[in-house]
């Protein structure tokens, strides 16, 4: 194979391994959704307050309450506190009303702890199920092609890929996270299982033309096939990939504040898909059928 | 025009899915035929938006089954019942009430004023109320008769409610036999409905259940034992299962609010607007986008996309699918996944080409070629689709829902629509002009 396929493959491990240490530091800054808890967004229609006088309020109105109270946009201020009676929600927001003037409440949630936690499990189900029923798809489609490349080398080899397209994302997000207080909100699961389902046909499209290319007669080294295929996919496997970064583009930039980060991780793990299955999925095929034999 | 006219005189498939196209067209925008031709009648279906695109409320609560004994089943049958009653009040357009798991109740309210309210009136213990005639009371009951004045209440509140109820009881009339349920007042119900009778001899008293009359019964002198009856035209069974209500609270066991999520009204109308911007533009990017890049095929690529919005948003329409913003974000999504196939099959009939082939037998190579993969794409995003619907919440499922859908949507349109369309060009003129195909 190849220099650059090396070239890259360490890059992507330096890349990976920055993530994960991004995920231990910092965490993943969830939302209300997954932790449960309470979180407002409130809109003030005359002149908004500043945090420190919000939370004045806040702390008169409810003195033991523990909260967090962040401006948004140009007058919001989104307040998230520890699950929230509705009495004392609506305490909230009289208190708030009577001192700043009017409040139109955007949006409300409270989630009970025990509801975060079974998104939280469910979640983690649900990536594993997809994982492994890619894999079985895999081991499925291409079970005639057992005798030319090892199934396990083969399932090995984009799973390890697609590990790295949701690991990535998830490492900028708990950057983003940290620095930029954005929130991983349910919908996130969606953008992680999208990115799954997805990118993995980039790397079942690569290894489409491999076993082509091998049943055409190709004998040459296993690394030459494999390049010669990644060539040969490029050029659609670029152009599928932008028609989905342009459509997550337009979420990103037209669809509103509370879907951007879904599409802006939808976008990155895509890129990383198309990315992956050519220089960590490509290369990984390689070494792992070449160290078998 | 030119090219439409060209395709439809070659192929009757073709003009088959232009007369498709147009009927879908009427279905999911009728208010283009109605500016045509307004007299034309079109069955029409609204398209169903979610909470979060209307604003409402979203409530989970959960019930305490540790005291049920027997089916636990038939107990949440009777709390979403209760629930029922009450959340009808609210006057919310099709509000909805389901159980959900073994104890857990939704409760989905869209575009409601005052959740509060709403909360407050959910999670109440049985709303039992005396009311008296309003002064006014006959004019309202006549004008009813008429069909007028519906919306109006002929009774009025005397303050005195479930709260002054001590017990309640399942007695029969020694008389006639007839079942009833008999009263317990505390002292101060008992004070409250000794003036209220006092002042109502030969009127009318209504006893109210969760807002509804269940029994009228004239008064006949003032009453200061503290004791009432109702007389609802019950079966036994019946006056002892409301006996059983009032005491435990009306709803058979208690619950308990576990969460709430709720998007005020001017949010919703915000994100619906921002999300349909966001749709258009991802259509013309994804169209100029797929012109630039494969001409005529792009072009005819585009052509499929279209009517897959239109297939898909008439199925949105039929089924009927909840519009939420996630949805959208799928559909959205699915317009540039829409064209993926179309990106396989023609960069195959581009090396096809390429090899020296005519347009015909490069457009048959593109497509069998490109199936395997075409396939296994949208199997294993449908994987995901499915998996996703079925491990989230509400709010999520709308995205793997419009995911899963515009995956199925588009494998049919991105082959077999773009073959039916590529082969009708494709002739004998298509070998001179090879550019055009790539």
């Amino acid at each position: 194979m190849k220099p650059i396929y090396k070239i890259m493959f360490f890059v992507s491990l330096v890349v990976l391994v920055l993530s994960f240490g991004a995920l231990l530091v910092y965490g993943l800054n969830f939302g209300v959704d997954f932790t449960g808890g309470s979180a407002m967004e409130l809109e003030f229609l005359e002149l908004r307050p500043s945090v420190s006088e919000t939370e004045a309020v806040l702390d008169s109105t409810l003195p033991d309450l523990e909260f967090l109270a962040n401006p948004a946009g140009e007058n919001r201020v989104i307040i998230k506190t520890s699950e929230l009676s509705e009495a004392d929600h609506q305490k909230i927001i009289d208190a708030l009303g009577l001192k700043f003037g009017k409040v139109d409440e955007k949006s409300f949630d409270s989630i009970g702890p025990t509801v975060g936690q079974e998104l939280r499990n469910k979640s983690i189900i649900a990536i594993f199920i997809v994982l492994i029923a890619i894999a079985c798809y895999i081991a499925f489609v291409f079970r005639k092609l057992s005798r030319t490349l090892s199934l396990w080398a083969m399932n090995l080899s984009a799973l390890v890929g697609l590990l790295h397209d949701i690991i990535i994302p998830m490492g900028i997000f708990a950057i983003l996270g940290h620095y930029y207080n954005v929130e991983i909100s349910a919908i996130f699961v969606a953008a992680v299982l999208t990115i799954l389902g997805y990118t993995v046909s980039d790397k079942v499209v690569i290894f489409d033309r491999v076993r082509e290319n091998i049943l055409k007669g190709d004998k040459s080294d296993l690394g030459i096939i494999v390049h010669k295929s990644v060539m040969q996919t490029l050029v659609r496997s670029i152009n599928n990939t932008l028609t989905v970064i342009l459509s997550s583009a337009a979420i990103y930039f037209f669809g509103g504040e509370s879907i951007r980060y879904f599409a802006l991780a939808l976008m990155i793990g895509i890129f990383l898909g198309a990315y992956s299955s050519i220089f960590v999925a490509s290369p990984l095929l390689v070494y792992l059928q070449k160290r078998k034999k | 025009m030119c090219l439409i006219i060209y395709i439809v005189r070659s192929n009757y498939t073709v003009l088959s899915l232009i007369i498709l196209l147009v009927i879908l067209f009427a279905f999911v925008y009728p208010q283009a035929v109605t500016k045509i031709a307004p007299n034309f009648k079109f069955p029409t279906k609204p398209f169903v938006l979610g909470l979060d695109l209307l604003g409402g409320t979203h409530l989970v609560y959960e019930a305490d089954l540790a005291g049920v004994s027997d089916s636990k089943e038939d107990a949440m049958e009777g709390i979403r019942d209760v629930v029922e009653r009450r959340v009808n009040f609210f006057g919310v357009s099709e509000p909805v009430v389901q159980v959900s798991g073994s104890n857990r109740l939704i409760v989905e309210l869209a575009g409601i004023k005052d959740v509060n309210q709403a909360i407050q009136l959910i999670g109440e213990t049985p709303f039992l109320e005396f009311k008296e005639e309003k002064p006014n009371a006959k004019e309202i009951a006549e004008a009813q008769q008429k069909g007028e004045r519906l919306d109006e209440d002929p009774f009025q509140a005397t303050g005195l409610s479930g709260q002054h109820l001590k017990r309640a009881q399942l007695v029969f009339d020694p008389q006639t036999r007839v079942p009833l349920v008999s009263l317990d007042l505390n002292d101060e119900g008992a004070k409250l409905f000794e003036d209220i009778t006092k002042r109502n001899v030969g009127k009318t008293v209504a006893i109210y259940l969760d807002g509804v009359p269940i029994s009228i019964p004239v008064v006949q002198e003032t009453i200061n034992s503290g004791q009432a009856v109702i007389s609802g035209k019950f079966t036994p069974q019946e006056a002892k299962t409301l006996a059983t209500r009032l005491n435990s609270g009306a709803l058979p066991v208690p619950i308990k609010l576990i969460s709430q999520q709720t998007i005020g009204a001017s949010l919703g109308s915000e994100s619906l607007s921002r999300s349909l911007k966001a749709a258009l533009y991802s259509l013309i990017f994804v169209a100029i986008f797929m012109i630039i890049l494969y001409r005529l095929p792009g072009v005819i690529s585009i052509l499929a996309l279209i009517i897959y919005v239109l297939i898909v948003l008439a199925i949105y329409k039929l089924m009927p699918v909840t519009l939420t913003l996630a949805g959208i974000a799928g559909f959205i999504l699915t317009l540039g996944m829409a064209v993926d196939a179309n990106v396989l099959i023609f960069a195959r009939m581009k090396e096809e080409l390429a090899l020296g082939k005519s347009v015909e037998a490069s457009i048959k190579e593109g497509f069998s070629r490109a199936w395997l993969s075409i396939r296994d794409s949208h199997i294993t995003t449908l994987l995901s689709a499915l998996v996703l619907y079925l491990f989230t919440t509400s709010i999520v499922k709308g995205f793997a829902l419009t995911l899963g859908i515009g995956t199925i949507i588009s494998l049919f349109t991105a082959t077999v629509v773009t073959k039916t369309f590529l082969s009708s060009i494709a002739g004998s003129w298509s070998e001179k002009k090879k550019w055009l195909f790539g």
